[in-house]
């Protein structure tokens, strides 16, 4: 009897660090004590776990902590910043890997089904469901992220024709589960199907709607977790699980705002890529482009600088040489702010993670929200790798596939100055009108390079 | 007639713990997104739990074997979740007072 209160106390004592330690994240300088009390909160769970009743043999159980600390130690401390977006949906992955073997573990367990019963095998259902599609959703997403899988958006005729018949299939199989838990080859089925939904959910994406995807997978994988709670009666795994479900719900939310999307088309996997523009009509739209110099003068002399960071920062890694062109600026007089997009990058609050790392302090990031009226008192806008969230199409052009997506109002700088590989269209292929502003000038070449060479420059000047 | 209590009481635990998270999360500024995912993903990592009975309750091979496995993962998740968590937000930091001589904490 005292040994279930051990444990359940040790349980209640994590269930309240975690919520503590996600109520610590609210504020930046609290965020980092929380979160080691809610690691102190998990040891907790687990040792109380390990004077279970039922476990009676323990050299699996350190085998398996043992090589799970030996990967996951290195996969804590040095994957590179640049590298979070597929760290992190590689992290999904593994969580729904543990709630599914959990749950056919549970079903084997119970004589294949012959003695669950109907509660619990649509917990067992819900937990291998969500579990099996979020395996394989993320690992096709950390395979587009970490490049192994082209980025863009596979598709092919029907796809959500066969994706809708696919989960209908499923739900059907998991209705007839609850109804008939002993059915062995129902409930494996059902597994198999889940993880080619997976498959087929994350194809048709490409890399600049992955914030969302991200998000939504993360949800998945808590679902998954709080199902297994359910499944063992197990009340922090329901509690974290649903800690974890809410906040990916929450920032898909928060995503598909951003993007102008309806919670609705995200839930249901109908985006993918924009269908293609319209064919440009005019012939090609004039290019002003810049030398090196010549925006090392303009910046130099800038009184107030916005730096708009995208993807195209993170692919060059140049958050390190911002920073010191910043420096720079700001020795010179000037005033320098960082304009961050919620969904510029590849997975909500990428660009922050990386201007964190090169040492910028936090309270040189604004919102959009917060900074798009001062971009009319701005010298020089400095646009490193962005493009769709700066296309001013979204506020004008009402035939734009980003038609309506809010926007950093780049365009209304006094001059913007756009740090781009070349004149390749964006991910979508769709024109941005802010490259042929008469206020804009491209400055073509590797992010970083460029960056290095105007300070070079700025220090001359 | 008693399971089915205990299952409800399963769900309050449930939806009351979804709105804590709701209330707590939608306070969580965008700047720490990413820390927020790392650590959702560390928490949920708990799942643990239920990984070390399966695979130490010595029932069979399989459930052992599985459980085995979901242990490797869900430890994976823990260790590396809340080690790159505490990475992230001790990057950051505000603007230092140019008082100091630069000199930095850490």
């Amino acid at each position: 009897m005292s040994r279930v209160l051990v444990i359940e106390a040790s349980y209640l004592a994590a269930s309240v660090f975690f919520i503590l330690g996600l109520r610590s994240l609210t504020r930046p300088d609290s965020a980092r004590r929380g979160m080691q009390q809610a690691a102190v909160g998990m040891l907790l769970a687990i040792c109380g776990t390990l004077l279970h009743r039922e476990i009676v043999e323990y050299h699996w159980i350190l085998a398996g902590l043992a090589i799970g600390g030996a990967i996951g130690w290195p996969m804590g401390m040095w994957v590179p910043m640049t590298a979070m977006p597929q760290r992190i949906a590689a992290s999904h992955m593994f969580g729904a890997i543990a709630a599914t073997l959990v749950g056919i573990a549970e079903f084997d367990r119970m004589g294949n089904g012959a003695f669950v019963s109907r509660p619990l095998m649509a917990a067992l259902g819900f937990e291998v469901m969500f579990g099996s599609l979020t395996i394989t959703g993320s690992l096709m997403a950390f395979l587009k992220l970490q490049e192994l899988v082209p980025g863009v958006p596979i598709t092919f005729r029907g796809q959500n024709a066969v994706n809708g018949g696919l989960f209908a299939l499923t739900v059907a199989l998991f209705l007839y589960l609850v109804w008939q838990p002993d059915t062995a080859w129902a409930f494996y089925l059902m597994v198999v199907l889940g993880l080619v939904i997976g498959v087929s959910l994350v194809l048709p994406i490409g890399g600049a709607d992955m914030p969302v995807v991200i998000s939504l997978l993360n949800s998945y994988a808590g679902l998954a977790s709080s199902a297994t709670g359910f499944a063992i009666g197990n009340n922090v795994l329901i509690i974290a699980g649903a800690l974890d479900g809410a906040s990916g719900f929450i920032l898909s939310i928060a995503m598909s705002r951003a993007m102008n999307r309806s919670f609705g088309n995200v839930l249901f996997g109908a985006f993918g890529a924009p269908p293609p523009a319209a064919a440009a009509g005019a012939g090609p739209l004039p290019v002003r482009a810049i030398s090196v110099e010549d925006a090392a003068v303009q910046l130099a002399y800038a009184q107030k600088v916005i730096v708009v960071p995208g993807y195209g920062l993170a692919v060059a890694q140049a958050q390190h040489a911002v920073k010191e062109l910043a420096a720079l600026i700001e020795k010179n007089g000037g005033e320098v702010k960082y304009a961050i997009h919620p969904v510029a990058g590849r997975m909500p609050g990428h660009m922050n993670v990386l201007l964190a790392e090169a040492d910028i302090p936090y309270d040189k990031l604004r919102e959009m929200e917060e900074v798009n009226p001062e971009f009319p008192s701005c010298d020089v806008a400095l646009v490193i790798g962005a493009n769709d969230v700066v296309n001013p199409a979204a506020r004008t052009d009402r035939g734009s596939p980003i038609f309506g997506m809010p926007i950093l109002d780049v365009d209304r700088a006094k001059q913007v100055i756009v740090l781009k590989r070349s004149m390749a269209p964006g991910f979508a292929g769709i024109e941005n009108l802010l490259f042929h502003a008469p206020n804009t000038s491209m400055l073509f070449g590797d992010a970083k390079v460029s960056l290095q060479r105007l300070a070079e420059q700025v220090k001359q000047v | 007639m008693h399971e089915t209590a205990l299952q409800i009481v399963e769900l309050y635990v449930f939806l009351l713990a979804g709105f804590v998270g709701f209330l707590v999360i939608t306070r969580v500024p965008p700047l720490l997104h990413t820390p927020l995912m790392s650590a959702t993903n560390a928490i949920s990592g708990i799942s643990l739990v239920g990984s070390l009975v399966a695979a130490g309750s010595g029932h069979a091979r399989l459930t052992t074997f599985l459980g085995f496995l979901a242990v490797v993962a869900a430890t994976i998740n823990v260790v590396g979740g809340f080690l790159i968590t505490d990475r992230m937000l001790k990057m950051f930091h505000r603007a230092r007072p140019e008082a100091g001589k630069g000199g930095k904490e850490r």
